[in-house]
């Protein structure tokens, strides 16, 4: 066992007397769902052992959590679910779409805000607890079974103590028209909150879905959000993931997302992040069986003292899997980001192809990027490339663009949004698209003007 | 039109400009020759408002205008420049219809014209891409990525008629191309032609002033021009080469 700091003795302490508050409060045994507690307590065990991650674990080598360690923090309040109209939630929503809504206010669900309308048959789209509460078979076969917190101490965290959030059970056969958008609205104000929301997706086997989770604040406070997300993805399903971090630039933001992948399946996602004081994302899937396509795509633009880290992991269990990654990142100010990408190769996955591509933009020289893709790779019929890299914006290109008559700072824009745009252009739900092209046009303008 | 005074330009602390001296008045083509070194595209560049090039001593005036005295390339523009590239360069991701749009309404506003509607511009585009025979694919792609040599340049002329400078300047706008893009890129050139506008060639071979007749040609040597003529200047060059150019004193009054 590792030896601990004074202070990180102190905040792995706090966690754990909170931990012995909050499991007083849950039901007990006897009323179905004693399969739970043990989960949490398993959790919590890890937990304790594995202590907060410091800058010496390789996980975590460019990434300090010891703010978020040391955040003394209260479990967000149901009550402020009251707080939010339907007004104040409109600017988050993918609007003029008719889109299925579960919407979570600190954490808690709100269904005044949410909108579910009608479903194909057999689809489920409701809050975790209420599935938990219901005993559905679904969510006691496949919850925490795909995200591990051996080794993953935000994880075990979330398994401790998630109270609330989405669960998507898709039949097979079934296609969903209408994007689901999964909205984590956190109400920042003085005291900082701690959730930690966990979601919970089964596409069934030739099944489609389109799902967006976004994550976003109305209040610029400090504020630890920890989600989980499990997807499980059946045979020939297609699944398109969205997932968007629009958050307090004070938020402590770190999230975890484990696809779990069968045969001749599609599972694509997008990942746009504007950060917050500590952004971490880990999206990691599984191809654990033939013939599956996968691809983990990522945007992020961060500025100011803004730390942004990604990391993920395409794990090739299976021959004749593609995996397509593809992160391009925009750093502004003394900002400060971190991609890390792992492919595993097993000494089954002959005919793998993995692709992965990291590109960054410095658009200052205080501004830092540590990018490093990390290739393991045990079978011997593989093609694998991988390719990163970092830069400044083409002079040449602004001159040529300013030869036509385009002012400066529009060229720069327009290089910038470049940078991104074949990601963004990428994405199919028009309002999503514009919403975030947008938010990227504002954020350039604003750093511009720090700039200067 | 322009005046050029005694101009020397520096790069890389490298004088290349030692003192030119060049009148351009509307209506009329000037073909800017010479071998290669002579600075030929340094003066286009310069011209430009390329800030890779200092200006040392000089001055040029522009329709009245101090034109050193607009440091920013998009100045001269906006005033009615515009620079044919040599080597148009890509930018990946800008598509060519944004890029189209923001210069030209950049350009219009500083002329006080409106701007464009989507449907005015569409119906612009299509009436000046029969001009220089573009394909109209290349309104999805990026500015200038992928394009063939060929396609580069006849961009270049497209977008020049798009702008409709006063000045166009066109740096080597011949080479690379076979002699059927060099035809539509010179059939272009002599269409936008008026009396109001003007055009400075700057090449290297005799070749496209078949195509674009010059009412006078300059020949560039070590940074000066050595020698001014008529179109038969050209030809001259053509038969001669360049060798016995570099052999000539700076006329008399020329340059520093």
């Amino acid at each position: 066992m590792r030896t601990l700091t004074k202070t990180a003795t102190d905040a792995r302490d706090r966690y754990l007397d909170a931990f012995r508050t909050f499991e007083a409060m849950q039901p007990q045994n006897g009323d179905g769902i004693s399969w739970l507690r043990e989960l949490r307590t398993t959790a919590s065990r890890r937990f304790e052992e594995l202590g907060f991650p410091t800058t010496r674990d390789e996980e975590w080598k460019y990434t300090d959590i010891s703010p978020i360690a040391n955040l003394i923090g209260s479990p967000a309040d149901a009550a402020q679910v009251q707080g939010l109209s339907a007004s104040d939630v409109e600017p988050f929503t993918l609007q003029g779409l008719d889109a299925l809504r579960l919407v979570f206010v600190n954490g808690h669900y709100a269904e005044a805000l949410s909108s579910v309308g009608t479903l194909p048959k057999g689809v489920v789209l409701s809050s975790l607890a209420a599935a938990i509460r219901s005993d559905s078979p679904v969510v006691r076969s496949h919850l925490a079974q795909y995200a591990s917190f051996e080794n993953h101490t935000f994880v075990a965290l979330n398994t401790a103590f998630f109270q609330d959030g989405a669960f998507l059970y898709v039949p097979d056969n079934t296609v969903v028209e209408t994007p689901i958008q999964l909205l984590f609205i956190t109400t920042s104000g003085e005291t900082a909150t701690i959730a930690h929301p966990r979601n919970l997706i089964v596409a069934g086997a030739n099944s489609q879905v389109t799902l967006v989770e976004s994550y976003v604040s109305t209040g610029q406070g400090t504020y630890f959000n920890n989600p989980v997300t499990e997807v499980v993805v059946n045979k020939n399903a297609t699944f398109r993931h969205h997932k968007v971090q629009l958050e307090s630039e004070q938020a402590y933001h770190i999230a975890t997302m484990q696809v779990q992948q069968a045969r001749d399946c599609q599972f694509a996602s997008l990942a746009v992040s504007f950060g917050g004081s500590i952004a971490r994302y880990d999206a990691n899937a599984v191809m654990a069986d033939q013939g599956i396509e996968c691809t983990l795509n990522g945007v992020y633009l961060v500025a100011g003292q803004q730390h942004i880290d990604n990391h993920t992991v395409m794990d090739h269990a299976q021959p004749h899997c593609n995996s397509h990654e593809n992160y391009a990142g925009i750093l502004d100010g003394q900002a400060r980001g971190v991609f890390n990408g792992k492919i595993f190769v097993r000494e089954d996955a002959q005919k793998t192809d993995a692709k992965q591509s990291n590109r960054n933009l410095l658009l200052s020289p205080n501004a830092v990027i540590n990018t490093k893709p990390q290739l393991e790779i045990f079978a011997d019929d593989v093609k694998c490339t991988h390719g990163a890299t970092i830069g400044q914006l083409d002079e040449d290109a602004i001159f040529y663009l300013r030869a036509r008559g385009i002012d400066k700072e529009e060229a720069r824009d327009m290089l910038v949004h470049a940078f991104a745009s074949d990601l963004l252009t990428d994405i199919q739900i028009e309002p999503l698209r514009q919403q975030l092209e947008q938010e990227l046009h504002t954020r350039l303008a604003r750093n511009r003007q720090i700039r200067e | 039109m322009l005046e050029i005074r005694n101009l020397h330009a520096k790069v890389d602390n490298n004088e290349i400009l030692k003192g030119i001296d060049l009148q351009v008045n509307a209506g009329e083509v000037h073909a800017i020759m010479g071998p290669n070194g002579s600075g030929k595209s340094t003066l286009a560049q310069v011209l430009a408002g390329n800030g890779n090039y200092e200006v040392t001593e000089g001055e040029v005036t522009f329709q009245g205008q101090d034109l050193l005295a607009m440091e920013d390339p998009e100045q001269r523009a906006q005033a009615g420049i515009f620079m044919a590239f040599q080597y148009p360069v890509e930018i990946p991701g800008v598509n060519t219809q944004v890029f189209l749009r923001a210069a030209l309404n950049a350009v219009r506003k500083s002329r006080d014209e409106e701007e464009l509607d989507a449907a005015q511009f569409q119906a612009l585009l299509r009436q000046k891409m029969k001009l220089v025979e573009i394909d109209p694919s290349f309104r999805n792609r990026s500015v200038n990525e992928g394009f063939s040599g060929g396609e580069k340049k006849r961009f270049e002329i497209f977008q020049m008629a798009l702008l409709e400078p006063k000045l166009a300047i066109l740096d080597e706008t011949d080479s690379g191309l076979d002699i059927d893009a060099l035809r539509i890129v010179a059939n272009g050139v002599n269409a936008l032609k008026t009396p109001e506008n003007a055009t400075i060639v700057v090449t290297h071979y005799q070749r496209l002033l078949d195509y674009i007749v010059p009412d006078y040609v300059h020949v560039l040597s070590k940074g000066r021009i050595v020698k001014s003529g008529g179109k038969e200047l050209a030809l001259e060059l053509e038969a001669r080469g360049y060798d016995w150019i570099k052999e000539l004193e700076v006329p008399a009054g020329a340059g520093a």
